[in-house]
């Protein structure tokens, strides 16, 4: 008991439970009116699921789910695909010449405010050409989530034991197979990781999608924009809710994965 | 001494002139010596002596900066790790923590497309061997330490390697089961009849496990030899250092022929002792074992008058330490008669040791 | 036969598509952002490359009808406000992270996991929403609003939209679970018996606190800061909903350029402004880091 009374400090409990509630009181309250009743959000009407159906059969917001999954199912699966191996390189690889400088260029998305990363793409279609919406999104999407699939399956091969490669490697396994039978069962969880965390990062980007916005390819973010700049509603209250819970569903998946060892 | 290192013995692994230096670092200097067919062979050192670096050279997870292996008579340089019939037990034992038991020793056999019964039949006589086979459907983080042990072994020893490479295997677990896993070792390798090659610093490992050891310093040999040779007949100052314990006293030669070296020692005393390596004229050092001096002393051997200075009661011995005319002793005396009264501190005393049993060598 | 597990040639192969998609993407378009902040302005938006640095001049001064240069504080305001708004809300942060990091590092390790998760769990949660969500509260009708006036407090406030606090709140509260794990991270590792040996040698608790858990955290810290100051400079989002059309930050400025405002050169100047910003702060902290390496180094 007296090692616990030495390290705690009077208040941390209370300020730490305060700080708590101020993370979730918003979107406590968003989830909390999207069930009023009453037009006016901030009026309560009663209780209904009212907002909830409208949202569904709004076709504006349905286009812009599909687009913002199409782009970041196929984001999710580049960037994770060209992040391993670039991981496999960096962490396991014998004498890879300018790791630093190569690992630094794996994370430059990081290290630019994302404005600049939109700003530079959009410069670069438009000396392109390229005026396919779709086609634009993706390839930008994908640029940006590589370091984000990157950096939990970097953690996940640095964490692994390199004895065990070497161990299937001695027990006659080749190259591939010594890849498919032992490193990549053991690094799964940070792939897994990896890819969810690049497709949020991508469901979830506004900044390079919102400055992309052309040639008909409105992603989600993007469409929720365009509504609280016509005024906050109950609708948008509901849709936020929708996209909170599915959200939280992948974010839970995500946690137990990676604390699965 | 051995039946196994006697006569023509067939050589499991030649390795000529072989030597590893990482960047400027000089890990291992060249090196060439013979391990033979069904021997344990050990490879000790302090860390940093490159015994490691050559047992992974042997592996194929490091490439010679010069010289060859080879591997029953063929060159084995440049072959990846999964083309050489080696295997290694892992310092860490590497058991691939998402396989169960079964799976880990079936694995090497997997890759080298031996077919399902065959494999199924060697799976469960390795887990027999090693007193796993009621575990074979575990994971190996359910296992204690010495259980992961005896799995690495099996998994090591299913495919038959022409040589096992052991890597400290023994440094992960506590006191007893070392010992314990000790004589398995050894049992294990007498009855496969596979050439161990075994990688320790730990001394005491080695006497005890070893037809042959190699002893590494420096990135250099020291000395090859069997354990009673390195432990008896020390071939250089490092060598008898570094195994057991023992006194040294700096001695001044005054003669040497082939065998003997004729010395005088710090107490006044000129003796005729056999030496390596002793040039007349010359320093070098006496090393005489604590056990080798006798307290108190017995007739007809090299007496010398002392002090005791401290006296410390280990159970089956007592180590004391002597102070004669200005150097300090350490003497090993077995405590054969139970309740033995312990010779106090300050006490006058006289201790002897035979003619044959210092060695001088050269500094 | 391969000598290696891994040979060289492999290496390049790995690494190619993720570098060649950088260079392509990334690095190759940043170099064009330079151009096109010294090209001239488009007719029709965009840029024609003909060599000036008026972008640049654009940002301090107006030119006028005779093309006489007049100073003009309106960018420059912006560029402040952001690095204001950005240094404020990583300092707010910082302070906020430490209790709570320590607090949660105290607990049992299934707590110590789901308060870890709920503090990540926003993170997760749209950006877009949680802005948003903001707009409810500090809204001219919004929660805080009525509640004041519930309370009889306030009559009829002003919002508290389209202000720099309102900003401040936003920004503090998208980016503080990137301050809170990398704290959590270094209280994590810092070895309880130092805590204990401060007090065995009469350290009170705030002598403890300040000279041996504070100093040692300081790594945590400063990685977080990063994490957080860093798309605090370039944040869009919360300056545009939260601080509306009068209180700008660079990134809804540049954002502008490049959309109603159609000034491509002018959005280029200020991207590479921002840039500067953040490569300066990353290599001050990385020249940090090298000397204490350094420095431990020597001991």
């Amino acid at each position: 008991m007296s090692d616990a009374n030495v390290r705690r400090y009077p208040g941390f409990n209370l300020f730490s439970l305060l700080f708590f509630v101020y993370l979730y009181l918003p979107i406590a309250v968003v989830i909390f009116y999207s069930f009023n009743a009453n037009r006016i959000v901030a009026n309560w009407g009663g209780f209904s699921l009212h907002w909830y159906t409208t949202a569904l059969s709004n076709t504006a917001l349905m286009d812009a789910v599909k687009t913002s999954l199409l782009v970041a199912s196929i984001a999710t699966m580049v960037s994770t695909v060209v992040a391993l191996m670039a991981a496999l390189v960096l962490v396991r690889g014998r004498e890879v010449r300018f790791r630093r400088v190569s690992e630094t260029v794996v994370n430059l998305p990081l290290l630019l405010p994302e404005i600049v990363v939109a700003v530079a793409v959009l410069i670069l279609f438009s000396q392109l050409g390229l005026t396919n919406g779709l086609l634009k999104l993706t390839i930008a999407h994908t640029t940006f989530c590589i370091p984000f699939a990157f950096l939990p399956i970097r953690a996940r091969l640095q964490g692994m034991d390199a004895d065990l490669e070497e161990a299937a490697r001695d027990l006659y396994a080749s190259s591939w197979v010594a890849f498919r039978r032992v490193t990549l069962p053991l690094i799964l969880p940070g792939v897994f990781a990896g890819a969810m965390l690049a497709f949020v990062i991508s469901m979830d980007d506004f900044i390079t999608s919102s400055l992309l916005n052309s040639g008909g390819a409105t992603t989600l973010p993007v469409y929720i924009f365009s509504l609280i700049k016509q005024g906050v509603s109950p609708q948008l209250n509901a849709i936020s809710t929708l996209i909170m819970i599915v959200s939280v569903a992948l974010a839970t998946v995500a946690f137990l994965l990676q604390r699965r060892q | 001494m051995d039946m196994n290192c006697s006569l023509q013995q067939k050589k499991a692994v030649e390795i000529k002139g072989v030597s590893k230096a990482f960047g400027t670092y000089q890990a291992l200097k060249p090196v060439t010596f013979d391990i033979y067919e069904n021997e344990f062979f050990t490879l000790l050192g302090p860390s940093g002596c490159g015994k490691t670096t050559l047992l992974r050279m042997i592996a194929g997870f490091e490439q010679p900066s010069t010289g060859e292996i080879s591997l029953r008579g063929s060159n084995i340089q440049g072959q990846p790790p999964h083309r050489r019939r080696v295997n290694t037990v892992f310092q860490s034992y590497a058991l691939f923590p998402h396989m169960t038991l079964e799976q880990n020793v079936a694995f090497g056999l997997e890759n080298l497309g031996w077919a399902k019964d065959k494999r199924e039949a060697r799976v469960a006589d390795m887990l027999r061997l090693v007193h796993m086979d009621k575990l074979a459907a575990r994971k190996p983080q359910q296992l204690s330490g010495g259980q992961r042990q005896r799995i690495a072994l099996a998994r090591a020893l299913a495919p038959e390697p022409e040589v096992l490479l052991l890597d400290e295997p023994l440094s992960a677990l506590d006191l007893k089961l070392r010992q314990a896993m000790r004589d398995e070792l050894r049992t294990l390798q007498r009855q496969t009849g596979i050439t161990f090659v075994f990688v320790t610093h730990d001394q005491e490992e080695a006497l005890d496990m070893s037809d042959r050891i190699c002893v590494l310093g420096d990135g250099e040999i020291q000395q090859l030899g069997t354990p009673a040779d390195v432990y008896e007949e020390p071939s250089n100052r490092f060598v008898a250092d570094f195994i057991g314990e023992t006194n040294f006293l700096d001695a001044e030669v005054i003669s040497v022929d082939s065998e003997r070296a004729t010395v005088s020692i710090p107490f006044g005393m000129t003796l005729s002792v056999p030496h390596k390596g002793a040039v007349a004229g010359g320093k070098a050092v006496m090393s005489i074992r604590p056990e080798k001096i006798n307290l108190p002393s017995q007739d007809g051997q090299i007496s010398v008058d002392g002090t005791i200075v401290s006296a410390n009661y280990l159970g089956g011995y007592t180590h004391y330490v002597v102070e004669t005319g200005g150097t300090q002793l350490r003497v090993s005396k077995r405590n054969s008669v139970s309740r033995d009264r312990m010779l106090e501190i300050g006490r006058p005393i006289t201790v002897s040791f035979a003619a044959e049993s210092p060695r001088v060598l050269g500094a | 036969m391969k000598p290696r597990p891994k040979s060289p040639g492999w290496n390049v192969l790995g690494l190619l598509p993720a570098q060649l998609i950088m260079l392509l993407t990334l690095i190759i378009p940043v170099g064009i952002i330079v151009l096109v902040s010294f090209s001239t302005r488009g007719p029709y938006g965009g840029f024609d490359f003909v060599f000036t640095t008026a972008p640049y001049k654009q940002i301090l001064f107006n030119e006028g009808w005779t093309g006489e240069l007049e100073f003009n504080p309106q960018y420059l305001i912006v560029v402040g406000r952001t690095l204001v708004l950005s240094l404020v809300t990583t300092a707010i942060c910082t302070v906020l992270s430490f209790p709570v990091a320590y607090f949660i590092s105290l607990q049992r390790a299934s707590v110590k996991m789901m308060l870890i998760y709920l503090v990540t769990l926003p993170f997760w949660v749209s950006m877009i929403v949680r802005v948003y969500s903001w707009i409810i509260i500090l809204g001219n009708d919004g929660v805080i609003a009525k509640a004041l006036r519930a309370l009889g407090l306030v009559d009829n406030m002003g919002s508290l939209l389209f202000t720099d606090t309102a900003m401040l709140v936003g920004l503090v509260y998208s980016y503080i679970p990137l301050m809170i794990l990398p704290v959590f991270a270094s209280i994590e590792k810092l070895d309880s018996a130092l805590v204990e040996a401060s007090h065995d040698l009469y350290g009170s608790r705030l002598t403890t606190l300040r000279r041996v858990i504070l100093p040692l955290c300081k790594p945590g810290m400063m990685a977080g800061a990063i994490l957080v100051f860093v798309p605090c400079l370039g944040a869009v989002l919360e300056p545009t909903l939260l601080g509306g059309g009068k209180t700008m930050m660079m990134g809804n400025l540049i954002q502008l350029q490049f959309g109603a405002a159609r000034n491509w050169p002018l959005g280029a100047a200020i991207s590479i402004v921002l840039m500067s910003a953040v490569l300066i702060f990353l290599m001050w902290r990385g020249l940090q880091a090298v000397r204490r390496e350094g420095r431990e180094g020597d001991v």
